[in-house]
């Protein structure tokens, strides 16, 4: 027991020094149109980094299903969704945000995954086994890789 | 232009530009062995509601040349399978000392017409039944040999066998009376957002059949070419292994094949194809 509440205060310790303090996933505040104000990890995002969770199969793979120029060198990117080229100058960094952590809440019903949610879900699983999950499930990005992918899409412009 | 306009434009401009990866042809007409002309696009049945304007064949969305191993039964790889069947076919198995031959005779009289009709409801069992649990039931019950796996290599070369028998014929099976409850049950299964995903069915196979989903060129999900051969596992492929995969890939708790759930599914999608013709063993990458 003494063993465990050592580990777990270092854990904190250790999350606490390299994130300051993001928001848990149950706790995000949507405005009306579904766009989030400030940073979930509490920091500014990397646009470098963003850009290797859009283009991964483990992460983002936002390729799946969109087109990105400025990702030329990613083959076989998917047409399910609208291209993101411009969506830097057609979104705002909270709505964007707000896109990346969970479209539902700007367009209803949509097809595209939530990446910054863990419950509610019919049958979760546990990742890609078939096996069954048990929520709250981990969200399909962390905190500072949603504010990294918002980096990368704030640079892509028309 | 508000944000929805915005974004239908990027939509039709991706469309219309749309992925220059192995694209199949989708304008093709499938005739094997220069003999079994197969219907692989067909009007899309009433109980669709208008969400597909035609329903076609999975075989229109592979590359040209798995589209080709599928037009001679010489390159079509899952006729060996067919072949091995047909010996298991004569093959005395368990305490009667029966084979299928006993009393089916020979499977090209006896099975044409059959495939087209499953799942179909059996009135002494009172359940809708696959062909997989009525070739099992008839070992059980007839033969009184064990069962076979689900998707066992067996099963999907028997029912591929069978499957040959009614080639080119339209499937056709009932979706009301006894089996209306059920395929109501596939039915809210298909448009189930599963998963940590929340992707159905439909999401994929109805909304987006055409487009490439990373490297994937989706179909609509039929399985009027059921087992399939596929190149990429060098066997034959159970529909229900198929739905498996599609739920896990979802990131959801799947089902198991032969489950109550994936019979439900198999009779709702096997209707959705009613129409198009039976066209097994079909060839996939
Ligand atoms: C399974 C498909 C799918 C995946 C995966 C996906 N999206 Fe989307 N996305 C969509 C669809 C569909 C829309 C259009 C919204 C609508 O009308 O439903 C969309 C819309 C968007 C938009 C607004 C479009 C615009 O340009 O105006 C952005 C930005 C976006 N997605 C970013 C991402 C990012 C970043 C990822 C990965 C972290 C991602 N998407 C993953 C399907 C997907
Ligand atoms: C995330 C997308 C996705 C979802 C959701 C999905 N599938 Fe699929 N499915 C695919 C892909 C990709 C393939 C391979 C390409 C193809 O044939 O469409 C495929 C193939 C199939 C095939 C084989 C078709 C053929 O002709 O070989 C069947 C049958 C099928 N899916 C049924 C289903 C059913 C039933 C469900 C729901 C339980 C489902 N799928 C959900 C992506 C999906």
């Amino acid at each position: 027991m003494r063993i465990t509440a050592i580990t777990l205060g270092i854990t904190a310790l250790a999350a606490g020094a390299a994130l300051a303090d993001p928001v848990e996933p149950m706790s995000v505040k949507y405005d009306d149109y579904g766009a989030i104000e400030t940073s979930l990890s509490g920091m500014p995002g990397d646009a470098v980094e963003g850009k290797k969770v859009m283009s991964s199969r483990g992460l983002g793979n936002c390729v799946a299903c969109h087109e990105v120029s400025a990702l030329a060198d990613v083959p076989f990117q998917g047409e399910i969704g609208p291209s993101l080229d411009g969506a830097g100058d057609r979104w705002n960094e909270a709505e964007l945000r707000g896109i990346v952590a969970d479209a539902k809440k700007t367009y209803d019903g949509t097809m595209m995954p939530s990446f910054y949610k863990t419950s509610g879900y019919i049958r979760p699983g546990n990742a890609f086994t078939g096996k069954a999950g048990t929520e709250p499930l981990p969200p399909l990005l962390t905190a500072q890789q949603i504010e990294d992918v918002v980096a990368f899409l704030l640079t892509l412009k028309d | 232009m508000n944000k929805t306009t915005a974004s239908r434009l990027a939509l039709t401009l991706v469309l219309s530009f749309g992925a220059g990866a192995a694209l199949a042809d989708e304008n093709a007409d499938l005739v094997v062995n220069e003999e079994i002309e197969m219907t692989v696009r067909a009007p899309a049945p009433a109980y669709l509601d208008g969400h597909l304007p035609e329903i076609l064949s999975g075989w229109l969305f592979r590359s040209d040349e798995t589209q080709d191993l599928q037009r001679d039964d010489f390159d079509n790889p899952g006729m060996i399978f067919v072949d091995q069947a047909l010996d298991q076919w004569a093959m005395v198995d368990g305490s009667e000392g029966k084979s299928c031959a006993s009393c089916h005779d020979d499977p090209a009289d006896s099975m044409a017409g059959v495939r087209a009709v499953y799942p179909k409801w059996n009135a002494d069992a009172g359940e809708v039944r696959t062909l997989a649990m009525q070739i099992n039931d008839c070992r059980e019950t007839q033969m009184g040999a064990k069962k076979w796996g689900y998707t066992s290599g067996d099963m999907t070369a028997m029912e591929a066998l069978i499957s040959v028998q009614s080639r080119g014929m339209p499937v056709n099976v009932a979706i009301d009376g006894p089996v209306a409850a059920t395929w109501e049950q596939g039915k809210e299964m298909y448009y189930t957002r599963y998963g940590q995903l929340e992707l159905s069915c439909a999401n994929c196979h109805e909304d987006n059949y055409g487009n490439h989903i990373r490297a994937d060129h989706l179909s609509q999900g039929q399985i009027n070419g059921f087992p399939v051969y596929r190149l990429k596992n060098t066997k034959l492929n159970a529909a229900h292994d198929r739905f498996k995969g599609c739920v896990r890939d979802t990131r959801a708790e799947t089902f198991d094949p032969g489950s109550p759930e994936f019979v439900a599914l198999e009779l709702y999608v096997a209707s959705r194809g009613n129409g198009l013709s039976v066209e097994a063993p079909s060839v996939r990458n």
